[in-house]
């Protein structure tokens, strides 16, 4: 069914006129119960947001208008059915709002966690046409993921009869988790290969386990495995085997979703110093290798005056890791202003109330080290705002002779990443940009070299979770329809 | 999870393992490292793959004994498996027949010289290897070495073995006796530094193998990079092998010692267990 046969069904209609509008929009925005921010500030592992209650969810959903015409869904990069599983919730079918979004979205209980849904589906919802406060999606939508994963009642998707067609994932992020699941579903033998030693890929290295705890990305691997879905880790295709092996193994397709994990720096002066690092490096020590638990092997610094150099996602993650790993000054170092930081606005809140410092408009030149090489000191070039630049956003430009040099004992860069060049060198015929992403067909995702479909950042550079999971499951469509021709 | 089929003492603190990895034993070429972990929180460290048997699937790896993760991998018996393992990593070393050349090696830097003797040997080259150590019982490998070298030139700082002197003065000592086309040189950043400033003053290209501190070891993170003619290199991805005349030394030896407090009080932990 569509979406307006959907909303066209009897019980939709019940619950449409059972309150007026009016009284809906009137119902203030729900406030997610969080945990106290300086007791979080410590707490490397507990996740901040503590969920909504049922009751509090069920109230939050009254506040959807079930418009004939949901905006919120055209600002969803995957087009969930917004109104059906709010308003299955509002109705108290916990678990029917759950099915609605697996229809969609196969990470509901990590997209409702991560996705930038300020910029998304609640940027577009009618109740900011009327001054109030967006309906909480995001909310929601966890809500309804976490209640069906507690409830121990997770529908494992009917798995069609074997075809005995062997396809192949390489990457175990959203992208290759969404592909793999959508592949076995129509009866795939499906093997995910991944490089690193746990699968996942920024959901598990990335992403700190305040944000997105490691248990919930488990739930759904297991769910794969439980599909048939093999996993294979410690593989790096195109060293450990190439595409070629694959293609003689018998692979009919090969979805190549190895993300962008090279991290950038900005080659300015004393960037080698010891204690200067990429985020990557900083959260893969604290995430992957779990270095801040004495029971690891894996040394981690434990800064106690840390810059963090950017305004994104991972900044914010890398910053607020510092804090909680004790350090008692953690900045945020960032050139523009906060109105053009590209981290979801809840992070930035959340990092604020934890007693993070933002330095915005400001922008490192050189890093200063003592006599062992550790990094002490930071310069820092004072900025004002320009011209709107080329992504829209208003540039910023040196004030001449204007610099700080303030005291650091960590530094983390956190300025982007690069597409892994690995599979993108390692394959002949393979199109790619002057960016390193690998060029597909954006209806099919697939590649100049037809066995080979890619997607997510591998595709778009750094980008978001849904639309890595989007990819997989367009590039899982076309694939089966190629292969079938 | 790869099990291991053999171990051989070299000495007390240096062990080959030969471990089961089918598929690395097919992809790796000289130079190739793999990253190993033992133990679910282990650390992931980088060891070259010392030799491949294709026949029986296997890897061989010397590794050994510094600090915690090297001590946790010696005390693997026959039998038991690692937990983790990928690979092979990093660029192959450039093989080709240039004539003489001179393998420089000193402690952590032996293990991961011997598969490049023997490719270098293969290749048709004369291979003259020249170990050093402080003193003798720190001299390990020296009878592998000699069997794909054309000379083995021991050296010692206290004279306990072999010739009195550093490992730049054996090589000095080729230089000066017949015409070298290429040194390789693998060891502690320290003797690296020297033996690249000898090899510069006698214009001999050399090959350095840089063994900075690695995490991921696939390019991911950036804890291994190093200075090479002014830019910033990646070891794990762009090397190991360097053009040991353009890299900056100085800023590696610093990088290294950078988690030395840490480690040391690892270790210390670790022995008390
Ligand atoms: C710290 C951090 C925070 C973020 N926060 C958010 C957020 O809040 N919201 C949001 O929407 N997005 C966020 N993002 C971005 C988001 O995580 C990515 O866009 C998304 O994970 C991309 O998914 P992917 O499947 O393309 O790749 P990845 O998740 O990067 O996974 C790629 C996997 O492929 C593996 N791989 C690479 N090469 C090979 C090879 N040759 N062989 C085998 N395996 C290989 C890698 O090891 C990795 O596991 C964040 C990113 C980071 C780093
Ligand atoms: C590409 C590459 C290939 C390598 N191949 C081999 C090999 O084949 N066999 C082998 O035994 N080792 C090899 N190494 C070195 C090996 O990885 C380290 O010895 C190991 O990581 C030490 O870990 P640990 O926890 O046991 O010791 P740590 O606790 O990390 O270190 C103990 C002490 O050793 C010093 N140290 C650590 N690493 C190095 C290093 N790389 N160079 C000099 N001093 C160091 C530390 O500063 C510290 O004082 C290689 C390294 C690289 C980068
Ligand atoms: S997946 Fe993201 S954008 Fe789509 S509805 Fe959910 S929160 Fe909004
Ligand atoms: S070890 Fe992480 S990039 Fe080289």
């Amino acid at each position: 069914m569509n979406h307006s046969e959907e909303r066209a069904q009897a019980w939709r209609e019940v619950l449409r006129k059972g309150m007026k509008a009016k009284e809906r929009t009137d119902i203030p925005r729900v406030h997610m119960p969080e945990l106290d921010a300086e007791y979080r500030s410590h707490s490397r592992l507990e996740e901040v947001n503590l969920g909504l209650t049922a009751e509090m969810a069920m109230q939050e959903a009254k506040r959807c208008l079930d418009c004939a015409n949901p905006t919120c869904m055209l600002g969803c990069p995957v087009g969930i059915d917004i109104p059906r599983f709010v308003k299955n919730i509002e109705r108290g079918e916990f678990l029917e709002a759950a099915k609605a979004l697996k229809e969609t979205s196969a990470l509901p209980a990590v997209c409702g966690r991560v996705c930038p849904q300020e910029k998304q589906c609640e940027s577009q919802c009618i109740h900011l046409k009327m001054k109030k406060e967006a309906v909480a999606v995001g909310h929601l939508e966890r809500f309804a993921a976490d209640y069906e994963r507690e409830s121990g009642n997770i529908s494992v998707p009917t798995v069609a009869p074997a075809n005995n067609i062997k396809i192949a994932a390489v990457g175990s992020g959203p992208a290759g988790l969404a592909f793999a699941g959508d592949m076995a579903k129509l009866g795939y033998e499906v093997v995910v290969f991944e490089a690193l030693h746990e699968i996942g890929g920024v959901l598990k290295y990335g992403i700190p386990e305040f944000r997105l705890p490691n248990d919930i990305v488990d739930v759904e691997i297991q769910n794969l495995q439980a599909m048939g879905v093999h996993f294979v880790t410690n593989c790096v295709v195109g060293k450990t085997i190439s595409i070629k092996d694959l293609e003689d193994d018998g692979f009919k397709g090969i979805f190549v979703a190895s993300g962008a994990g090279l991290p950038r720096f900005m080659n300015i002066k004393g960037e080698n110093l010891v204690g200067v690092m990429s985020s990557n490096e900083y959260l893969t020590r604290v995430n992957l290798m779990d270095a801040a638990n004495p029971d690891s092997d894996t040394p981690v610094f434990k800064g106690k005056k840390v810059a963090v150099i950017g305004g994104g996602n991972t900044a914010m993650d890398s910053v607020r890791t510092a804090r909680r790993l004790g350090a008692e000054r953690a900045i945020i170092v960032y050139r523009r202003s906060e109105e053009e930081m590209p981290a979801r606005l809840e992070e930035v809140k959340h990092a604020k109330e934890e007693g993070i410092d933002f330095m915005t408009l400001h922008n490192p030149i050189e890093y200063i080290g003592n006599e062992q090489g550790r990094v002490t000191h930071m310069l820092l070039q004072v900025m004002k705002l320009g011209e709107p630049d080329a992504s829209g956003r208003r540039s910023p430009v040196e004030i001449p002779g204007k610099t700080e040099l303030i005291e650091v004992d960590e530094v983390v860069v956190s300025v982007g990443v690069s597409p892994n060049p690995l599979i993108p060198q390692s394959v002949e015929g393979l199109e790619v940009t002057k960016w390193g992403t690998v060029v597909v067909n954006n209806d099919t995702m697939q590649s100049a070299v037809p066995i080979i479909f890619a997607g997510g950042d591998i595709v778009r550079g750094g980008a978001t979770v849904i639309l890595a999971m989007g990819d997989g499951r367009k590039a899982a469509a076309a694939m089966d329809e190629w292969i079938k021709k | 999870m790869n099990k291991i089929i053999s171990k051989e003492y070299f000495s007390a603190n240096v062990i080959k393992f030969e471990v089961e990895a089918p598929l690395i034993a097919k992809s790796r070429k000289a130079g190739h490292f793999v990253m190993v972990k033992v133990g679910l929180k282990g650390e992931r460290i980088p060891l070259t793959i010392a030799d491949a048997d294709l026949q029986k699937g296997t890897i061989t790896l010397v590794v050994q004994k510094m600090g915690v993760s090297s001590t946790k991998l010696c005390a693997l018996e026959v039998g038991d498996y690692i937990t983790d393992m990928v690979g092979p990593l990093g660029r192959a070393t450039h093989i080709e027949k240039f004539g003489t050349v001179v393998c420089a090696c000193g402690g952590v830097g032996t293990a991961p010289m011997m598969p490049i003797v023997a490719a270098l040997k293969a290749a048709g080259n004369k291979v003259i290897t020249v170990l050093a150590a402080r003193s003798k019982d720190l001299i390990i490998l020296e009878d592998q070495m000699r069997v794909n070298s054309d000379e083995v030139i021991v050296m010692t700082d206290d004279g306990s073995y072999g010739t009195k002197g550093l490992v730049t003065n054996g090589i000095e000592s080729v230089i000066n006796r017949e015409k070298v086309d290429l040194c390789v040189t693998i060891g502690p950043a320290i003797m690296m530094k020297f033996v690249s400033m000898l090899t510069k003053k006698y214009e001999v290209p050399t090959l350095a193998s840089l063994n900075t501190i690695m995490v991921d070891g696939t390019g991911m993170c950036g804890a291994c990079r190093v200075s090479v003619g002014g830019k910033t290199k990646f070891v794990c991805v762009d090397g190991p092998e360097f053009d040991a005349h353009l890299v900056d030394f100085d800023e590696m030896l610093m990088r290294l010692g950078g988690y030395r407090d840490i480690e040391r009080e690892e270790m210390a932990n670790f022995s008390k267990q």
